[in-house]
């Protein structure tokens, strides 16, 4: 899944516009980015900076209006509203700063949601659930519903949904965001551990200098450009 | 396609777990679409009973013969010859007695409506071998009519809807009075709603001389129809015109049948309409809360064909089960119901019963589907178009 030159995340000249009546919102323009297969990246900047945009461009979630966003070789600027739902199943985890789970459903059933999206029987999909839940260390949680879970757990079962598909990429948008600091320092360790010793590619969105600490690289988005350096 | 089945199916149970969240929004959404059922099905159990109780007697080798012109009893006139003609026909079934045929006089007499109290018209009916043609005559109270003296015999359902017809009763028609000698059932059919009497002894009673209005017989077999009415439209001494007894009660019922069907139908779609927007209300407001559960689903990777199915099915189900609710309350209210209306054609009542059939209820819950696809379509596409990066945005 990784192209040539080792990046799995390769973007290019990329500009997203948004209209707002007659006015044109320049979010990202002429952006460049290049994510190698491993890295836990920090991406960080001022609100409106454009970060979530970015990261849903990485994820399939929304188009630049021009350049090219390639993931570990598929351009997927290119692709059709469906082919694209189906690469997203296959190479994407999402991680979102409120947990999104559905209500009605147990952990474990919030957990197996993405893997009904693959041909695997109930008993392999069981299997997955299982030891996904059980990286994150929520096993004894499994059969309840989101509303009796603490925040940082429901955290852990957003990200055990994440993992379950064994996905290219990880992207967490304020993965701690919701979260109290010992919650969000077990997320955070949880999500290095993901990288480290499952090799995980993650992209990470924060406010929180404390958070960025952990990647292994931050850049910076401010004024739809990124840089290596904090803005001033 | 089964991870697709799967998709619609995680995608339906979701929504309709939702649902107790939206509770009062749904209720009012299902018991509108049972209003409009319940509706639909009492009105059009009206036209259904109608429609049975003409057609029930409508035995397909039962023959009718009228002179040619008369669009009913009431304006047909045949002469005693010409019904002579019309028994000796060929593919008339015989007995030991002779041709099964009755020579038939029809008139309208008032009488008073139990229910209201008010004029009503009441077929009478002179026979002269009615009950053996029609072969489903049965006397449950009292005894048959005498011939040749003024007795009458009435059926249960107008024993039912009008004043003076118990057994021993007396009613005075053409300043006679007529004692009523029994009750009797005729198969839920037409005749149940009529008075019978000798006809010769209806004849002089209104100035008849020796004419008759109509020739009911039995046939040997459904297939001697053809025999029969070529027999007498052939016949240069007759001017008549032959019907199959179903065929002309069902035209005799149509144009009352057809009304309360219209009706029925327009008051339902009138409802209906109400229902949609109800329906509509109750699924837009559904998206709307779960657009960001919604759109992570579809991060995740489903498909917006089942999101679209799913919203579909949620606003189904619960049209279905308002629908059921409104058509279960509908049989209870009024299926059986007894009641009695004028037949426009022939200018007489008719008693006959609220009929909710299967087929009915079947009708009525296809409408309650059709009014919750019509509710839950344009939801359905909504959620299924709302961009993915602005619904996960929603709080």
């Amino acid at each position: 899944m990784s192209e040539r030159n080792g990046a799995l995340v390769h973007i290019e000249r990329v500009n997203k516009t948004f209209r707002r009546g007659a006015e044109e919102i320049h979010i990202l323009s002429q952006l460049n980015l290049e994510v190698p297969q491993g890295e836990f990246l920090a991406l960080m900047g001022p609100s409106g900076s454009g970060k979530t945009t970015l990261l849903n461009l990485i994820g399939g979630l929304d188009r630049p209006t021009s350049g090219s966003v390639r993931i570990g070789g598929d351009s997927i600027d290119q692709m059709s509203n469906r082919r694209l739902a189906a690469w997203r199943a296959r190479h994407i985890g999402l991680v979102f700063q409120f947990y999104n789970l559905l209500p009605v459903l147990t952990a474990e059933r919030n957990v197996e949601l993405p893997l009904l999206l693959t041909g695997l029987s109930s008993s392999q999909r069981r299997r997955h659930v299982e030891a996904a839940l059980s990286v994150v260390g929520l096993t004894h949680r499994a059969k309840h519903y989101p509303r009796t879970l603490s925040g940082g757990e429901q955290q852990r079962t957003g990200i055990a949904r994440a993992i379950v598909t064994d996905p290219t990429l990880l992207l967490c948008d304020e993965p701690t965001g919701d979260l109290d600091r010992k919650s969000g320092d077990e997320i955070l360790a949880l999500l290095q551990a993901l990288n480290r010793e499952h090799g995980k590619t993650i992209i990470m969105v924060t406010h929180d200098p404390h958070a960025s600490a952990r990647a292994t690289r931050t850049v910076y988005l401010d004024k739809g450009r990124l840089s290596s350096e904090k803005p001033e | 396609m089964i991870n697709w089945l799967m998709q619609i199916v995680t995608l339906t149970r979701f929504s309709l777990g939702t649902v107790p969240q939206r509770k009062g929004a749904a209720t009012a959404a299902a018991v509108g679409i049972g209003g409009v059922v319940a509706v639909l099905v009492g009105v059009l159990s009206i036209a259904e009973g109608f429609r049975a109780a003409m057609a029930t007697t409508g035995d397909d080798d039962l023959v009718i013969v009228l002179r040619s012109g008369a669009d009913s009893e009431m304006t047909s006139g045949l002469s005693r010859e010409e019904t002579r003609l019309i028994a000796d026909a060929p593919g008339v079934a015989r007995t030991a007695d002779g041709p099964l045929a009755s020579s038939e006089l029809f008139v309208i007499i008032n009488l008073l409506k139990r229910s209201t109290g008010t004029d009503a018209n009441v077929p009478l009916r002179g026979v002269t071998n009615g009950a053996a043609v029609r072969g489903d005559i049965e006397i449950v109270e009292g005894r048959a009519f005498e011939p040749g003296r003024n007795e009458v015999m009435v059926g249960v359902g107008a024993a039912r809807a009008f004043a003076g017809l118990e057994v021993g009763g007396r009613i005075r028609v053409a300043q006679v009075d007529w004692e009523v000698v029994g009750v009797f059932k005729g198969g839920g059919g037409a005749a149940e709603s009529e008075i019978w009497t000798d006809a010769a002894v209806l004849q002089p009673a209104f100035q008849r001389g020796d004419s008759f209005q109509s020739v009911t017989a039995r046939l040997t077999s459904p297939s001697a129809f053809a025999t029969f009415k070529d027999a007498l439209t052939t016949n240069p001494r007759l001017q008549v015109k032959v019907f199959k007894q179903s065929e002309y009660l069902a035209e005799q019922s149509s144009m009352l049948t057809g009304f309360i069907q219209s009706i029925g139908v327009f008051i339902a779609a009138m409802m209906a309409l109400g229902a949609v927007f109800g329906a509509l209300n109750t699924m837009f407001s559904a998206v709307a809360a779960r657009a960001r559960e919604m759109a992570t689903l579809r991060a995740l990777g489903f498909g917006s064909s089942p999101i679209i199915i799913s919203v579909l099915l949620e606003s189904v189900i619960l049209a279905v089960a308002g629908g059921g609710a409104g058509a279960l309350a509908s049989y209870l209210a009024f299926d059986g119901f007894q009641a009695a209306t004028i037949n426009w054609q022939s200018f007489s009542q008719v008693a006959f019963a609220f009929s909710v059939t299967p087929p009915l209820l079947v009708f009525a819950i296809l409408w309650a589907v059709a009014i919750g696809i019509v509710g839950g379509l344009f939801p359905a596409i909504r959620a299924a178009r709302m961009p993915v990066a602005t619904a996960l945005r929603e709080v």
